[in-house]
């Protein structure tokens, strides 16, 4: 059984040994929101969101909340300027992080009640203030005038 | 995204993620958590793999529906082929340090001058 990868200090260390001086500060919490389904998954319309991106985003390109259509799968996404394992595996397959294709499938069989119309891309930015500020506000209204009910997010 | 589920979970949508950096999502606090232990990049399973990635998918609607608290995770009982990526990835040791040092410096130099123009 292997531990699972310490990420923030593998960052901490990686960042040091280029010189970066001030460590980044992932956020932290001590209380959690939790809210129940207001009905069952078999009735609720499901919405997805990804960290990837429709585009090819440069490094330091300003970021902006993206969205693409559920019912064309498209035949890939950008995450060139993300931290993910570049080396161990690759991201041709849609499916592996958006997994649209499996969503349709599962929803023909009625595991969840419906599959929004669009799904959201969710820009990962270095300023958690743009994030809780900006975009989790717009991704909210975007799912809300989707009719969601209940969202499965996926980070890269 | 951890901190877009609070967000929506605040804002009555309950939320599911499925991820593979353990340590980052649940320092930050969420309310349902599939971790998928693998190398970054494929938290919904290997490339091409439908049946896993299908497996993964069940297993995230299915915590979606059932867990009945605040940062509940639950660990996919998917491996990947190797472990290698877990020493691989932002390796830094003797064999590689002088070079992430000259990076480092290559980039604050990038950064600054991308500054410069973008103030011009």
């Amino acid at each position: 059984m292997n531990s699972p990868v310490a990420y923030i200090d593998k960052t901490r260390l990686f960042y040091e040994a280029q010189g970066f001086e001030a460590a980044y500060q992932y956020a932290a919490n001590q209380e959690t929101p939790f809210q129940s389904l207001p009905k069952p998954l078999s009735q609720s319309r499901l919405g997805v969101v990804t960290t990837a991106s429709r585009y090819f985003r440069e490094d330091l390109e300003p970021r902006k909340v993206d969205y693409g259509e559920t019912s064309v799968i498209p035949e890939r996404l950008f995450a060139d300027d993300l931290s993910w394992d570049k080396e161990a595996t690759h991201l041709r397959d849609v499916n592996s992080f958006l997994p649209l294709e499996t969503l349709h499938k599962l929803n023909e069989e009625g595991v969840f009640g419906s599959l929004s119309s669009q799904f959201v891309c969710a820009p990962t930015e270095y300023s958690q203030r743009a994030t809780r500020e900006q975009d989790a506000p717009e991704i909210l209204a975007a799912l809300q005038a989707d009719e969601v009910d209940v969202a499965l997010l996926i980070p890269l | 995204m951890s901190l877009i589920a609070r967000h929506l979970e605040q804002n009555g949508i309950p939320t599911i993620i499925v991820g593979s950096a353990k340590d980052i999502v649940e320092v930050c606090g969420v309310p349902r958590f599939l971790f998928v232990d693998f190398p970054l990049g494929n938290p919904c399973g290997r490339p091409d793999d439908r049946a896993m990635q299908e497996r993964i998918v069940r297993q995230s609607l299915e915590l979606l529906s059932e867990a009945n608290e605040p940062n509940t995770t639950v660990l996919s009982a998917e491996v990947w082929d190797n472990q290698i990526w877990r020493e691989n990835y932002m390796r830094v040791d003797d064999g590689n340090r002088e070079e992430l040092a000259k990076r480092g410096a290559e980039l604050r130099i990038q950064r600054q001058s991308r500054v410069k123009r973008d103030e011009s």
